[in-house]
């Protein structure tokens, strides 16, 4: 029997360790939070579920519901306990309700997850009142301890979690006075982008969020429009999405983080640079479903199965994969050479502006079409994962 | 009814005021500070760059340089007692051009007069093997191994706190509306009620010069608050420099400043920009970029790190350079204002100077035999933190490290907070990367109908 450590009990974690508990090994989950289940624990609405359980759940039904069938395959789940130092080869340091502890497991699965970037990351001005959160600390607030920190708030942003934010406002009787989103057009796609209109909540586009004003509460947010400045009265704001992985237990090493996912660097099977280690679910990257998370999660764990049998192709064999504007990353970073079905059979690519032409595939010598974009950065882009014969390549887009 | 007396009243618990009403209550007096705010150091004390300076670049032979050398003084030699953090790490003044670099000698020079003897020249090369991480265009500099790094909260909490414990009385939301001396006694009418006082002592920081000229009809200078705005990176970027980075100083400024900060961040800041606003301490995001800016160029390797807060704090600066200290013998009363930029550094040894000022006004002590000193929690990066020690009740605020004990602890005593700001003062709450993400819903739910001030509304409890 084989001890994995999986760190963070959200849906990446937690299928992960149901997948390893099934398969006879000793696993222990490691979770900060007092409760399992990760973001959508703080989420009351619909829908979660669908893909894992054939049915359509709140984000706390299907939390609870995700920790069950872990502790039920066999998974330790240890609740209130923080990880404060990882090392090379596996060995990790906790904090636990009875003082520090340290692991030292055969394999650990890093899914810590991600979480909305802070007023300070965004540089927004003006005074530092109460009423400026984060969709997570809103739906903490209002799902979790039945409390409604402002009646009137702002929305800043208008990815899917923007949406989210405006439901969890509804359900709490909260009318936000609007919706901002600094680009030309809604990021979520159809039909959240009618949710405002539907809730009467004028949407602006193109709007800028320059500075919050009141001393004990907020009392107005000030907007840069394209008609001019504007100061809208209320008592909050939500600073939704802009998703950062949360990396701060990586930052001093030993696995490597990738400067354009924000998360560790991995081959297609999810192993991190230091092979002790995986990496999945939105610590990779930023946000993505639940569903996609439990995926990748479960995809991951088989990975980890197969490294256990002593079947995963060798690591830092194959070719490492980088790129540069206008893409923003690609994803895995390392293709090994090996014919095991990968944990990511698509190579995932972002863009960091609007941007169309063909992907290249390029090293020195040769140069591979990949295929054809015409996209936006907040789109998701997938393509076959290649099988590059040279040990570095470049991944390009040749604009028309 | 007879008035409450008190020998001294202390109008203004900002790191001055707190030192102040220390030092005269282990003088034996009967003190009562006057806080207007909710809280306490909610004024001019709640935003700097949290360094004990030693004064090596203040005015030969000026009041400012015997109070910054004397509070760092007796800071050392208190703060072990009081379980306050220090880190000695050092100061480098840096010349990033010729001119700055021909002011290096002079510089030295006033802060050898000054009695900081152990400030010595550096070339570019030396500085460099010790900040491998500064950027190559550095000219020259000295080092000034007594500057050190501390926490900016604990060090006023815990004066206040020692006077509290032997004595003295706080009193929040009462702003002094208005006072009459009758000969004897001053008679306060405050927002807490009216109250007698022998002496009153004036350290209104930023609201300075307008007691004056309440309580005494005249004012000597004029508040002109001076804004400085600070990027705070994340604890990632905390091992890009060991030592507190002083540029060369200005008549105006001691200019931006990067180092490290006791609870293991990267600073950056401040900015000094003149307003007329007393309130208000607006963040600029020009101004901030401009600020992250001029940081990557010193420290080039900030780039790849986040920011994790920004804040804005306003110093009490005045027309003149020099703190306004003064004795007014025929009112009983000494106004301590204009402590610009130093007040953390020479709170203390500001302190005693007014000690033997009030002597001269007739005041006098009888210091107390054995007085309860406190001792302070440690949430600085210094030293062992609560979270290492059993029975913590687990981290409520998990980039932090602040545990539910913590917190709890933090909420009761003579010195608990009224606001939420008060409570991160004390305990770091939320302070960190996520800025609350995190830990938000569990601190309103751990401080429900315990802040005076809560984190929402009275009427905002939804019906389940």
């Amino acid at each position: 029997m084989t001890r994995i450590a999986i760190i963070g009990a959200g849906p990446t974690g937690l299928s992960a360790a149901a997948t390893l508990a099934s398969a006879g090994h000793a696993v222990t989950v490691i979770e900060r939070e007092p409760e399992p289940g990760g973001i959508p624990r703080h989420c009351g609405h619909s829908p979660y579920g669908m893909r894992e359980y054939r049915r359509l759940l709140s984000g706390r039904a299907y939390a609870r519901r995700l920790a069950a069938t872990a502790a039920t395959a066999g998974a330790q789940i240890r609740l209130s306990t923080h990880v404060t130092a990882l090392h090379p080869g596996g060995r990790i340091d906790l904090l636990t309700p009875d003082g520090p502890e340290t692991l030292t497991p055969d394999r650990v699965l890093l899914a810590m997850g991600c979480r909305e970037s802070s007023r300070a990351a965004r540089m927004i001005g003006g005074t530092k009142p109460g009423g400026v959160l984060n969709t997570g600390a809103l739906q903490g607030l209002v799902y979790l301890d039945h409390l409604t920190p402002f009646r009137r708030p702002v929305i800043l942003g208008t990815e899917m979690v923007a949406f989210s934010a405006l439901l969890t406002c509804r359900h709490a009787g909260i009318r936000p006075v609007a919706m901002v989103e600094p680009g030309p057009r809604p990021i979520a796609r159809f039909p959240a982008a009618l949710l405002p209109k539907a809730l009467g909540v004028p949407l602006l586009t193109r709007t800028q969020v320059t500075a919050i004003e009141g001393e004990d509460r907020v009392r107005a947010i000030h907007l840069a429009t394209p008609k001019g400045a504007r100061r809208i009265e209320a008592d909050g704001l939500i600073l939704t999405g802009l998703f950062r992985p949360e990396t701060q237990l990586l930052r001093p090493g030993p696995v490597l983080l990738d400067p354009g996912t924000g998360g560790p660097q991995i081959d297609q099977y999810g192993r991190c640079s230091d092979p002790a280690y995986f990496a999945a679910g939105n610590l990779l990257r930023g946000v993505e479903t639940a569903g996609h998370c439990w995926a990748e999660g479960r995809a991951v764990a088989q990975a980890v199965l197969a490294d256990l049998e002593g079947h995963l192709p060798a690591p830092e064999t194959g070719c490492a994969l980088t790129t540069g504007a206008p893409l923003r990353y690609v994803l895995p970073q390392r293709i090994v050479t090996g014919d095991l079905p990968p944990a990511f059979p698509q190579l995932y690519l972002r863009l960091a502006e609007p941007a169309r032409g063909t992907l290249l595939l390029t090293a020195p010598e040769t140069q591979a079409a990949l295929g054809q974009i015409d996209s936006r950065p907040e789109r998701r882009l997938s393509l076959p994962l290649p099988a590059p014969s040279v040990a570095a390549a470049e991944v390009t887009l040749r604009q028309p | 009814m007879a008035l409450e007396r008190y020998d001294i009243a202390v109008i203004g618990a900002g790191v001055i005021g707190c030192a102040i009403a220390r030092a005269f209550t282990l003088d034996g007096a009967k003190v009562v500070v006057l806080e207007k705010a909710a809280d306490v150091l909610d004024g001019a004390s709640k935003g700097n760059s949290a360094i004990l300076h030693t004064g090596f670049d203040a005015p030969e032979g000026s009041l400012e340089q015997r109070c910054v050398a004397e509070g760092h003084a007796e800071y050392l030699s208190i703060r072990e007692g009081l379980g306050l953090p220090l880190d000695p790490c050092g100061a480098l003044v840096l010349a990033w051009n010729a001119e700055e670099e021909a002011r290096l000698p002079a510089l030295l020079a006033q802060g050898h007069a000054n009695g900081v003897r152990d400030a010595t020249p550096l070339t570019a090369a030396q500085i460099r093997s010790e900040e491998p991480n500064l950027s190559p265009r550095l000219r020259a500099g000295f080092r000034v191994p007594g500057e050190s790094l501390i926490d900016p909260w604990s060090a006023p909490h815990a004066y206040l706190l020692q006077a509290l414990l032997n004595g003295a009385t706080l009193l929040r939301n009462a702003e002094v509306t208005g006072g009459q001396h009758d000969g004897t006694d001053w008679h306060l009418d405050t927002a807490a009620g009216p109250l007698r006082a022998g002496l009153v002592i004036n350290a209104a920081g930023l609201w300075g010069d307008l007691l004056d000229e309440r309580l005494l009809g005249q004012r000597d200078f004029t508040i002109r608050p001076r804004k400085g705005q600070f990027v705070v990176y994340d604890k990632s970027a905390a091992a890009l420099a060991r030592h507190i980075l002083l540029p060369v100083p200005t008549e105006k400024t001691k200019g931006i400043v990067l180092c490290r900060t006791a609870f293991g961040n990267l600073l950056v800041g401040p900015t000094a920009e003149d307003q007329e606003d007393r309130v208000t301490a607006a963040l600029v995001p020009d101004t901030l970029a401009a600020l992250r800016a001029k940081g990557e160029e010193i420290l080039p390797r900030l780039r790849d790190h986040e920011v994790t807060s920004l804040y804005a704090g306003l110093r009490p600066a005045t027309q003149y350079k020099e703190y306004r200290i003064k004795a007014h013998p025929d009112r009983a009363m000494i106004t301590v204002g204009g402590i610009r930029s130093t007040g953390l550094s020479s709170a203390l040894g500001t302190a005693k100077h007014v000690r033997a000022l009030a002597e001269t006004l007739g005041h006098r002590a009888a210091p107390l035999a054995d007085p309860v000193t406190p001792r302070l929690p440690n949430i600085s990066a210094t030293a062992p933190r609560d979270c290492h020690a059993p029975g913590h009740d687990g981290l409520i605020c998990p980039c932090e490290e602040v545990t539910r004990r913590e917190v709890e602890a933090a909420l009761t005593g003579p010195l608990a907070p009224n606001t939420l700001a008060g409570l991160k003062r004390r305990t770091r709450v939320t302070m960190g990367r996520c800025q609350g993400f995190y830990c938000s819903a569990a601190l309103a739910r751990l401080t429900e109908g315990r802040l005076a001030q809560p984190m929402t509304g009275p009427t905002d409890r939804m019906e389940d």
